[in-house]
């Protein structure tokens, strides 16, 4: 294993950042931490790297207990959000840092830090103050400071947070082109599902200082264990329901569901999680559509985004530029909804387990 | 492209003001000076009381900047790095030299150290002299100056992010070594800046010093107590020729010192 974590704990005054959680990394693989902002997934990051120091549980560095080690003898390279270059030294001289205080030979700095500026394609650079480098220069500079001292893992912190989309997305593929070639053990974080699923072997959610989930995007994705990993990932809509005397309803209307396969001999509530492409958007009830009104109607380049309201419930949809144009959708306008296919959530199943019912209407579409 | 009338009077108002204020009485005191020929003033100076007073201000003024740099730089960082109780406070009373009037700070220096006090006695028995003596000149030259370096590094301690700190120790630096190749270089400017405002106070310290230090020519007399006491003797001629060799000094720091900080700073472009 590259990196072991095991059931940390870690307080902030009143406030529990990270409750216990425990993950592992194998060696050589790219490991996202995924997570909404205050979940606790940087300061997880920060215990790996020892900035943080952990009220309980232990890390492990190749199979070595590091947990009561300083960063300094970790030995773990780590990518800060903001970069955190010396911006009182060159390109040149923020890469030997780390080599420097390892009191290298001058020969063979000189070597490793012309050997990464060419890495990092920063050649020209050298002489350049971090003031004078663009967002994604910056960061690359920063990984090359990081590269330099040979670590055994990697941790990115929101290594691409600061940047703008495209240079975002261009250097975590370059990040993951990097990951493939010199197969160190990475973790990073981020709170973007996105760059997640593009580039890490594996993603560990974290909510509220616990661990969701672990799988691979796919599993991730297509398979989400939770209402919040479910909603968090892929952009959801989470519509509440409740089953009452044999029949199942939309939570606060009386629009009811038919669902031949939900066992409805015992009163709860369930959650029905539907994806924007699954929802139908329709002028006139044709089938078992519920009816809703139109918040919003949102241009968004390839397709149109409808935001509507079921009783107290509002949900996202989208649809597709050439089906859009045909018809005339105006706000305030009323509508009806189908949901093609949605998963539920049954709480009296245990934990949220969830239970894929891909319900398919019988749509020429 | 027409000009803002209120803009134009505004900035020909605050250019006569500055003008007014402090660059006419620096043209009034270099001509009056220059005014009974240079061989004249030349003279004024190189007189050896003059020329020992100044000798006496400006290596005291080095000794007490050194001094600063070292004890207003580390009780910036206690007061920003450490938490304490009586932070507050004790912070409030960094500021508490320039709201002392300076003859009031004399007065409470020999009032502890003074031969007549338990303190000043104790020392006097033992061979020490503060009072009416050297030390008690550079005392007084601490006491005044000392929140200079402390005020000008705090905010700059305060904005630092920890996390170039943070990517040092990652990087294998001890804390020593990311202190003097992080930290230092990042405060140097703010550290100059006090260093330049402490040498200049230093150069023109008149009303703790009259008090402390005795004043004995050729002992314990420093440059602008030597000016005072030409002028209480009616020799203007003598006041004004060290007189513009002490602005001409504070000028030089200030150039230095602004040089310096340009340097130190030319990372931020």
């Amino acid at each position: 294993m590259g990196i072991v974590v095991r059931d940390i704990y870690k307080r902030f005054g009143g406030f529990i950042a990270v409750d216990g959680v425990s993950f592992d990394v194998r060696e050589g693989e790219l490991v996202a931490l995924l997570g909404p902002s205050g979940s606790g997934k940087s300061t997880i990051l920060r215990i790996i790297a020892g900035l943080e120091i952990p009220d309980r549980g232990e890390i492990y560095l190749k199979r070595e207990n590091v947990t009561a080690l300083s960063p300094r003898q970790r030995k773990v390279g780590f990518v800060f959000q903001h970069y955190a270059l010396f911006k009182h030294m060159t390109v040149e001289k923020n890469i030997a840092f780390g080599l420097e205080v390892q009191k290298r030979k001058r020969k063979d700095i000189e070597e490793k830090v012309r050997e990464l500026i060419r890495l990092v394609k920063l050649e020209g650079y050298e002489g350049h103050y971090p003031s004078q480098l663009s967002g994604g220069q910056r960061q690359r500079v920063a990984l090359a400071r990081t590269l330099a001292t040979e670590p055994s893992v990697l941790l990115l912190d929101e290594p691409f947070g600061a940047l703008d989309a495209k240079v975002r997305d261009n250097l975590a593929k370059w990040l993951k082109e990097l990951h493939v070639k010199l197969n160190i053990t990475s973790v990073f974080v981020t709170h973007d599902q996105n760059e997640a699923i593009e580039i890490s072997d594996k993603i560990v959610v974290i909510n509220r200082g616990k661990v969701e989930q672990i799988g691979t995007a796919k599993d991730v994705y297509e398979h989400p264990n939770s209402k919040f990993v479910a909603s968090f990932i892929g952009n959801v809509n989470v519509v509440d329901a409740v089953i009452k005397n044999g029949l199942i309803f939309i939570k606060d209307t009386d629009f009811e569901i038919i669902d031949r396969d939900i066992d409805v001999s015992v009163d709860r509530d369930i959650v029905l999680l539907v994806r924007p492409e699954d929802i139908l958007v329709e002028k006139d009830s044709k089938q078992e559509g519920f009816p809703c009104m139109i918040q919003d109607v949102h241009y968004r380049g390839s397709f149109y985004e409808f935001n509507l309201c079921m009783g107290d419930t509002y949900i996202r949809s989208v649809k597709d530029k050439d089906d859009f144009l045909g018809k005339k959708w105006e706000k305030n306008q009323k509508a009806f909804v189908v949901f093609k296919q949605y998963k539920i959530f049954d709480a009296s199943e245990g934990h949220w387990e969830i239970r894929e019912k891909l319900r398919q209407l019988g749509y020429i579409e | 492209m027409s000009v803002n009338k209120g803009d134009l009077t505004l900035r020909s108002l605050s250019l006569f003001y500055i003008g007014m204020l402090i660059i006419l009485p620096i043209l009034a005191i270099t001509s009056e000076a220059f005014k009974g020929g240079l061989q004249n003033l030349w003279a004024n100076i190189v007189s050896t009381q003059a020329l020992y007073s100044f000798r006496l201000t400006l290596i005291a003024a080095f000794i007490i900047v050194l001094i600063n740099i070292f004890t207003g730089t580390a009780t910036a960082w206690v007061l920003v790095r450490y938490r304490f109780p009586l932070k507050d406070l004790m912070d409030a009373l960094i500021d508490l030299p320039f709201a002392i009037p300076t003859v009031v700070t004399g007065i409470m220096l020999v009032t502890l150290y003074g031969p007549m006090s338990a303190a000043g006695g104790f020392l006097e028995r033992r061979g020490i002299e503060i009072m009416f003596a050297k030390p008690g000149i550079i005392l007084a030259l601490l006491f005044v100056t000392f929140p200079f370096i402390v005020r000008s590094v705090q905010p700059v301690l305060l904005e630092m992010e920890p996390d170039m700190e943070e990517a040092a120790k990652t990087l294998g630096a001890t804390p020593f070594t990311t202190f003097r190749r992080v930290v230092l270089p990042t405060l140097a400017p703010s550290i100059l800046t006090g260093a330049a405002l402490s040498f200049s106070r230093a150069l023109g310290e008149f009303g703790s010093i009259a008090i402390v230090a005795g004043n004995i020519p050729m002992k314990t007399q420093v440059a602008s107590v030597y000016i005072y006491g030409e002028i209480e003797s009616c020799n203007n001629q003598g006041a004004l020729g060290l007189s513009v060799v002490l602005l001409f000094f504070s000028f030089a720091v200030l150039t230095f010192m602004n040089i310096l900080q340009a340097r130190s700073r030319r990372y931020e472009r």
